[in-house]
C-alpha cells in the first residue's frame, strides 16, 4: 500500500498561502479545547514552545522528555543565533530574501510553501522571545544587534553571546513552566516514548518508559506531537547530545508514518577534530567563528609535514604559503559559504593530503588577521568563551596558534514526512522541528534550526492542530485499556526482554561505534554507489550481530542506561540502513548529500533537477524488508533552481 | 595515564550507598573526565557488572545535566567549567580520584551519581517566567534596553541549572540559582513588570522545598560553572525585601 | 509583613544583618568609650557614672541584650535549618573553595568564642559595675566602687590570663566581623560587583579598628601593671 502524500499546500500566491490557510482551517472553541488531550514528546525549542502555546490555548497537554528537566533538551547547545527577516540592519533583507536564501541554501529540495511560511513568522519569533525576557545582544542605542552567518549576504542573525539556543530554550521552557504552574501542562521528565499507539488509523497515544523506575506506562491523547529532534547519533560521533536519538521518530515510521529524505545529513565544518578512539562526543565550535576566522591549509606539502611532525608551528607559515582555499574558490562568500560547501572543501583538501594534524583530518581556522585588524580585546569580547573552551579541550591557545577544525555530523534535515499542517501520514500524529523534514531541503543554513523549531511550536502547530482536533470534539477521553494499547505495551516489553535475553559479548557502545564507522566511511561527506551498497550490507550484518551478541546488563525495572542505549541503537541500526538506501536512490548531489559520481568538473555538487526534485518518502515494510519509496514532487513554482553559486 | 577511582555506588533512592574502588588504565590526557567514565563503564559491562550511572548529555558545558563532585569540588578541578569540560590532563598520573553525587537534602540520589534536581524546576515554575502569551507581544525593538542591562541580564541568564551552587553550599542553599533567574529578568523592562511577585514566589518555593539559608560564603560563585556572581544574590535580596516592605 | 522575618530565609537573614549591624555600632561606641581610659581615669569613670543604673542606660542595656539574644537565637535556628538542608549524607571529601574566606564558613563557631568572651566580660565588668548598682550595692565583690571602672580595668588586665583570654576573644571578633560587616550589606541587598572589594575593605577596617581599639586598652594596662 503506497502512502497517501497529500501535502495540503494551499493554493494562491506564495505570500498569501499561510494567511489564506489560516483563514480556511477550523478552530476549536475554548470549551471544547478543555476536553482535548495532546501529548508532546520532546522539550526542545519545538516541543517546549508547542506545549506552552497549546497549554495556553486551553488544551490538556502532557509533555515528555528523557532528561531530568525539559530545559536540558539539545536545542540548548545551539550557539550562533536565530535568523529573522527584520531588516533592522537596513541591508535590504526581507521575508522573500530569507525565503530565497533558505531554499537556495537547501539546494532546492525543500517545500516552497513551508519555507515561505517559516520566513514569514521568523519576525514574530524575535518579538515573542524579547517579550519573554530573552537577553539578546544589543547595540549601545538599546536596539537589537545582528551578526552575519553562512549562506547569507545580509546580517539577519539575532544572538545572545554564544548561547543563543540556551537563551531561546530557557524562554520556551519558562513559557512551559508558566503553563505547568497553571495546570494546563503536565510534565513527565525522565520518560522515554517507546511506541506510538495507532487505533483506527489514527494516533491515540504512546507507550513510555519511566526511566527511573523502569515502569512501562500508557498515555492516551487525541493527538500526538513528535518533537524529538534529529538522528545524527547514528554516526556515534556527532555534535548531538549523548542521549539524542531517532527512536521516537523511528517508532512512527515503523507504525506507518512516511520518513522523508533520511540521507540529508548536515556535516558541520567547524568542529574540534577527533583525537582518538576513546572519544565519545564531538564538540562544535560556533559557525559565527567564520565571521572573523579564516580557513586555510599550507600550500606546500612540505609545510604540512613539518607541522605534523612539530618541526614548524602554524604561525611559522608565511602568508604567501597559506592556501585560504574557501576564499580562493568562493570569492563572493569566502569563509561564509554554507556548511555543506565548507565541509566538502575541507574534505577535498584533506583527501589531497593537506590535513594538518597527525590523523590528516584537520584544517586551520585562523584569527591572526582579525586580531591584527580588530585587536585581541575585540576578538576576546566576541569569541572569548569559545576560545577558552577550545583551549580547555585541546590545550592550544587560539589567540596564538590557529584552531584546528574538521567537519562532523551535526544535523539531520531529513525526518518524518509532514504535510503543510505538520501532520504525518498518520492522522493525529504531528512532527515538528528537526524531527520533521519540511523546511531545510538538502542543507540547513546556520541559525535556521532555532527559527524552525520555534516557528513550528509557537506559530504553526497551535493553529494547524486545531483543524484536526475540531473533528474530535465529540470524542471521549482516549481509553488506554484497548487492544491497541495492550498490543503496543506487549511488544515493547517483549523487545526489552529480548534484549536482556541475548546476553552476548559486546557492549552497546562497541556495536554503536562499529555502526558509526560504517556510516562515516560510507554514508558520510562523500557517497558512491559502491560505498552505499557496502554500507547496506554491513549494517544488515551488524544488525544481526547486535541481536545475537549484544550484552545488556542490569534489570528492566530500574534506572538502566545500558537498556536505554540498547533500545536506541536497535533503531539506529535500521535507520542507518534507511539513510544508505535513500542516498543510493538519490542519484544526484545536492546540499549535504554528495554523490561522488555526480559532481561538476570543479568538484561542486551537481543536482539532477530533471529527476530528483522530490522528497523521497519511505514506507516501512519490516525490519529485514526493503522499504517502499514514495515520492512527493516538490513543484517549485516560484524559485527556479540554478546551480548554487557562492563564487560571485 | 592510570587512575584509581573511588566512586559512590547506590542501587536506588532507598538503598544505602557506599564507595567502591576501580582502576582505569591507558587513559590519554586528552580524554575528557566523562569519556574516562565511559571507558570504565564499557569495561564493567564486559565484566557483566552494572556500569556507574551518572547524568550527562550535551558534553559541551551547556545542558547542565552533568553533576559530579570530584575530589571535594563540585564539577571537579576546573574554574568556570562543568564536569564534562574537565580533561584528564588536569589530574596527576596515578592519582586517586573521589567521585560523589551532589549532596543536598533537596537533591535525593536516584542511583549511583544521579540525583533528582526537580526542585529547581519547581522553583522556576513558581515564577521564573514572564507572563506573556504567544503572539500578544510588541515589536522586538519597541522597548530599547541599555546594552549594559542586557549584558548583565545575560550574565545571570547563563545559568545552566546544574545544581552545583546548592551542592557546594555548606548550607544547601539554592540562592545563586534563584537569584540568577530573578536578577536576569529584573534587569529587563519585560521582566520588571512582575518582578516583585516573582521574587516573593520563587523565594517562598525555595524555602518550602527545604533549601538552606544563604550565609554569603560565596562558595556558590566559586564553583558555578558559569561564574555567576553573588551580586545577583544581592539583587534578589533587594527585590525581595523591597517587595515585602511594600506589602 | 511581620511574619516574613521569621518564615522566610531572606527575612531571617535580614534579622541577622540588622541585629549584627546594631551590635557593630554598639561595639564602636564601647570602644570609643574605652579609649578614654587610656587618656584619663577620671574621664573614663565619668562616662561609667553616666552609664550607671540610670533609666536610659538600663533601657540601652536591655535593648543590647535583646540584640545579642536575637542574633544568637537566629544563628542557631539558621544553622539547624542549614544542616538539615545539607542532608544526612555528607561529602567524603571537601576542599575550601577558591576565594572563600575561612571565617565565612565558620561564623557560628567563631560566634561561640565571641559569646564566651562576652560571658567573661560580663563577669569581669558588668557584674561588678552596673549589676551592683541595679542591686543597690555600693561596693562590688572586689571591694571597689561600682563606678570606678578605671580601677577595675587596671585590676583585671594586671592578670596575664585575662589578658590572653581577652586577646583571643578580640581575635575571634575580628574574624567574625571581617565576614559579618560586608555580609550585612549583601543581605540587605546593598552590594554589587563594584562594591564587593570596597565593602570587604570597609569590613576589614572596622574589624581591625575594633580589635586595635579594644586590644590597646588591654595591652596598655597589662604593660602598666608590669612596670
Amino acid at each position: 500500500m503506497a502512502l497517501k502524500l497529500d501535502s495540503k499546500i494551499p493554493a494562491g500566491e506564495l505570500a498569501q498561502k499561510w494567511s489564506n490557510h489560516k483563514a480556511a482551517i477550523k478552530v476549536v472553541s475554548p470549551a471544547n479545547k478543555r476536553k482535548l488531550d495532546i501529548i508532546i514528546v520532546g522539550t526542545g525549542l519545538g516541543g517546549a514552545s508547542a506545549a506552552a502555546s497549546l497549554g495556553e490555548l486551553g488544551y490538556n497537554v502532557k509533555v515528555f522528555c528523557i532528561q531530568d528537566s525539559p530545559r536540558r533538551a539539545h536545542s540548548i547547545a545551539a550557539q550562533g543565533g536565530i535568523n529573522a527577516a527584520k531588516n533592522y540592519q537596513n541591508d535590504n533583507d526581507s521575508v522573500y530574501r530569507l525565503f530565497y536564501d533558505t531554499i537556495k541554501g537547501g539546494d532546492y529540495r525543500a517545500r516552497e510553501a513551508n519555507v515561505y511560511r517559516l520566513a514569514e513568522v521568523s519576525n514574530l519569533i524575535i518579538d515573542q522571545c524579547v517579550a519573554q525576557g530573552v537577553p539578546f545582544a544589543r547595540e549601545y542605542g538599546g536596539l537589537l544587534a545582528n551578526r552575519s552567518f553562512g549562506g547569507a549576504q545580509v546580517s539577519r542573525t539575532f544572538y545572545a553571546r554564544g548561547q543563543t539556543g540556551q537563551q531561546l530554550l530557557l524562554g520556551a521552557y519558562a513559557a512551559l513552566n508558566k503553563e505547568i504552574a497553571a495546570g494546563s501542562v503536565k510534565s513527565y521528565p525522565r520518560h522515554e516514548m517507546l511506541d506510538i499507539v495507532i487505533e483506527d488509523g489514527e494516533a491515540r497515544g504512546i507507550i513510555a518508559r519511566n526511566l527511573v523506575t523502569g515502569e512501562i506506562e500508557r498515555h492516551g491523547a487525541h493527538a500526538v506531537v513528535i518533537a524529538t529532534g534529529g538522528y545524527g547519533n547514528v554516526f556515534f560521533l556527532s555534535t548531538n547530545a549523548m542521549a539524542s536519538n531517532g527512536s521516537a521518530a523511528f517508532q512512527c515510521y515503523r507504525k506507518g508514518a512516511g520518513f522523508a529524505n533520511p540521507c540529508f545529513t548536515q556535516i558541520h565544518p567547524t568542529c574540534i577534530p577527533v583525537h582518538g578512539d576513546q572519544q565519545s562526543k564531538l564538540t562544535l565550535m560556533s559557525e559565527s567563528l567564520r565571521n572573523d576566522g579564516r580557513i586555510w591549509v599550507p600550500k606546500n606539502i612540505e609545510d604540512v609535514k613539518a607541522i605534523r611532525s612539530g618541526a614548524k608551528k602554524p604561525s611559522d607559515i608565511a602568508e604567501e604559503d597559506r592556501d585560504y582555499y574557501l576564499e580562493r574558490r568562493y570569492p563572493a562568500f569566502g569563509n561564509l559559504v554554507p556548511r555543506d560547501v565548507a565541509s566538502r572543501a575541507a574534505k577535498e583538501r584533506c583527501d589531497a593530503g593537506y590535513g594538518v594534524n597527525e590523523t590528516g583530518l584537520a584544517v586551520f581556522l585562523d584569527f591572526k588577521t582579525a586580531i591584527e585588524r580588530l585587536g585581541k580585546d575585540v576578538i576576546k569580547q566576541r569569541y572569548g568563551n569559545l576560545f577558552d573552551m577550545y583551549e580547555e579541550i585541546t590545550d592550544v591557545n587560539p589567540y596564538e596558534q590557529p584552531m584546528q577544525i574538521f567537519p562532523a555530523v551535526h544535523y539531520t534535515m531529513g525526518g518524518i514526512w509532514v504535510d503543510y499542517n505538520l501532520m504525518t501520514t498518520i492522522p493525529g500524529l504531528y512532527a515538528i522541528g528537526e524531527a520533521n523534514f519540511s523546511d531545510h531541503g538538502a542543507n540547513r543554513l546556520g541559525a535556521s534550526a532555532l527559527m524552525q523549531g520555534l516557528a513550528d511550536g509557537y506559530f504553526v502547530l497551535p493553529y494547524t492542530i486545531g483543524d484536526y482536533l475540531s473533528h474530535k470534539i465529540q470524542a471521549p477521553k482516549v481509553d488506554t485499556k484497548t487492544a491497541a494499547f495492550d498490543e503496543a505495551e506487549k511488544s515493547v516489553k517483549e523487545r526489552i526482554a529480548k534484549l536482556f535475553a541475548i546476553n552476548g559479548k559486546q557492549s552497546v557502545d562497541d556495536i554503536h561505534k562499529k555502526l558509526g564507522h560504517i556510516m562515516w566511511e560510507n554514508v558520510g561527506m562523500a557517497r558512491t554507489k559502491e560505498s552505499l551498497e557496502k554500507a547496506i550490507a554491513e549494517i544488515q550484518a551488524l544488525r544481526k550481530e547486535f541481536w545475537k551478541d549484544v550484552k545488556v546488563v542490569g534489570t528492566a525495572d530500574s534506572f538502566n542506561v545500558e537498556l536505554e542505549k540498547a533500545l536506541r541503537l536497535a533503531d539506529f541500526l535500521e535507520l542507518g540502513e534507511l539513510m544508505a538506501r535513500d542516498a543510493l536512490n538519490r542519484e544526484e548531489s545536492c546540499g549535504g548529500h554528495f554523490r561522488s559520481e555526480h559532481q561538476t568538473e570543479e568538484g561542486e555538487a551537481k543536482r539532477d533537477d530533471e529527476n530528483f526534485v522530490y522528497a523521497a518518502v519511505w514506507e516501512y515494510k519490516g525490519m529485514d524488508e526493503a522499504p517502499e519509496l514514495n515520492k512527493e514532487p516538490l513543484n517549485l513554482e516560484f524559485v527556479h533552481p540554478a546551480q548554487r553559486n557562492y563564487k560571485d | 595515564m592510570k587512575f584509581t577511582l573511588k566512586i559512590w555506588r547506590q542501587k536506588d533512592a532507598k538503598a544505602k550507598g557506599g564507595f567502591q574502588t576501580y582502576t582505569v588504565d591507558n587513559i590519554s590526557p586528552d580524554t575528557s573526565f566523562l569519556e574516562m567514565l565511559d571507558i570504565l563503564n564499557n569495561d564493567l559491562v564486559h565484566k557483566g557488572e552494572e556500569p556507574v550511572a551518572f547524568d550527562h548529555d550535551c558534553r559541551e558545558g551547556i545542558c547542565g545535566m552533568c553533576s559530579l563532585h570530584i575530589d571535594g569540588r563540585a564539577h571537579g578541578p576546573g574554574t568556570a567549567a562543568t564536569t564534562c569540560q574537565i580533561y584528564m590532563r588536569k589530574f596527576e598520573d596515578g592519582a586517586t580520584i573521589t567521585i560523589e553525587p551532589w549532596r543536598s537534602a533537596a537533591f535525593p540520589v536516584i542511583k549511583d551519581l544521579v540525583v533528582n534536581r526537580s526542585a529547581y524546576d519547581q522553583i522556576l515554575q513558581a515564577g521564573g517566567f514572564v507572563s506573556v502569551r504567544t503572539n500578544s507581544v510588541p515589536d522586538g525593538n519597541a522597548i530599547p534596553i541599555p546594552k549594559a542591562d542586557a549584558d548583565e541580564s545575560m550574565d545571570a541568564a547563563a545559568c545552566v541549572g546544574c545544581g552545583a551552587c546548592a551542592a557546594t553550599c555548606k548550607n544547601g542553599s539554592a540562592m545563586l540559582f534563584v537569584a540568577a533567574r530573578v536578577s536576569s529578568l529584573a534587569k529587563l523592562p519585560q521582566g520588571r513588570v512582575e518582578g516583585a511577585r516573582r521574587a516573593k514566589a520563587m523565594v517562598a518555593k525555595m524555602d518550602e522545598l527545604g533549601f538552606g539559608n544563604c550565609t554569603n560564603t560565596g562558595a556558590c560563585q566559586a564553583e558555578c560553572p558559569k561564574a555567576i556572581s553573588i551580586a545577583h544574590i544581592a539583587r534578589l535580596n533587594r527585590e525581595f525585601l523591597a517587595a515585602k516592605f511594600e506589602d | 509583613m511581620g511574619c516574613f522575618l521569621t518564615n522566610s530565609s531572606l527575612g531571617r537573614k535580614l534579622v541577622m544583618s540588622v541585629s549584627g549591624c546594631f551590635l557593630v555600632l554598639f561595639l564602636l561606641f564601647h570602644m570609643s568609650m574605652n579609649l578614654a581610659a587610656l587618656v584619663s581615669a577620671d574621664a573614663y569613670n565619668m562616662i561609667c557614672g553616666f552609664l550607671g543604673a540610670n533609666w536610659y542606660a538600663l533601657a540601652g542595656t536591655a535593648v543590647l541584650a535583646a540584640g545579642v539574644l536575637v542574633h544568637f537565637v537566629y544563628a542557631i535556628i539558621l544553622t539547624v535549618q542549614n544542616r538539615r538542608a545539607r542532608g544526612s549524607v555528607r561529602y567524603a571529601m571537601t576542599v575550601q573553595e577558591k576565594g572563600v574566606d575561612w571565617a565565612s564558613k565558620n561564623m557560628l563557631a567563631i560566634g561561640f568564642v565571641v559569646l564566651g568572651g562576652l560571658a567573661l566580660h560580663l563577669f569581669n565588668f558588668w557584674s561588678k559595675m552596673q549589676l551592683v548598682e541595679i542591686m543597690g550595692g555600693h561596693t562590688n565583690s572586689l571591694g571597689m566602687s561600682p563606678v570606678d571602672g578605671a580601677a577595675l580595668i587596671e585590676y583585671t588586665f594586671s592578670q596575664w590570663y585575662y589578658v590572653a583570654l581577652y586577646l583571643v576573644w578580640l581575635a575571634a571578633l575580628w574574624f567574625h566581623l571581617t565576614h559579618g560587616v560586608w555580609s550585612m550589606f549583601q543581605t540587605a541587598g546593598w552590594a554589587n560587583d563594584t562594591w564587593y572589594p570596597r565593602l570587604k575593605c570597609i569590613a576589614n577596617i572596622i574589624a581591625t579598628l575594633l580589635f586595635v581599639g579594644f586590644a590597646a586598652v588591654v595591652v596598655v594596662f597589662f604593660i602598666k601593671s608590669l612596670c
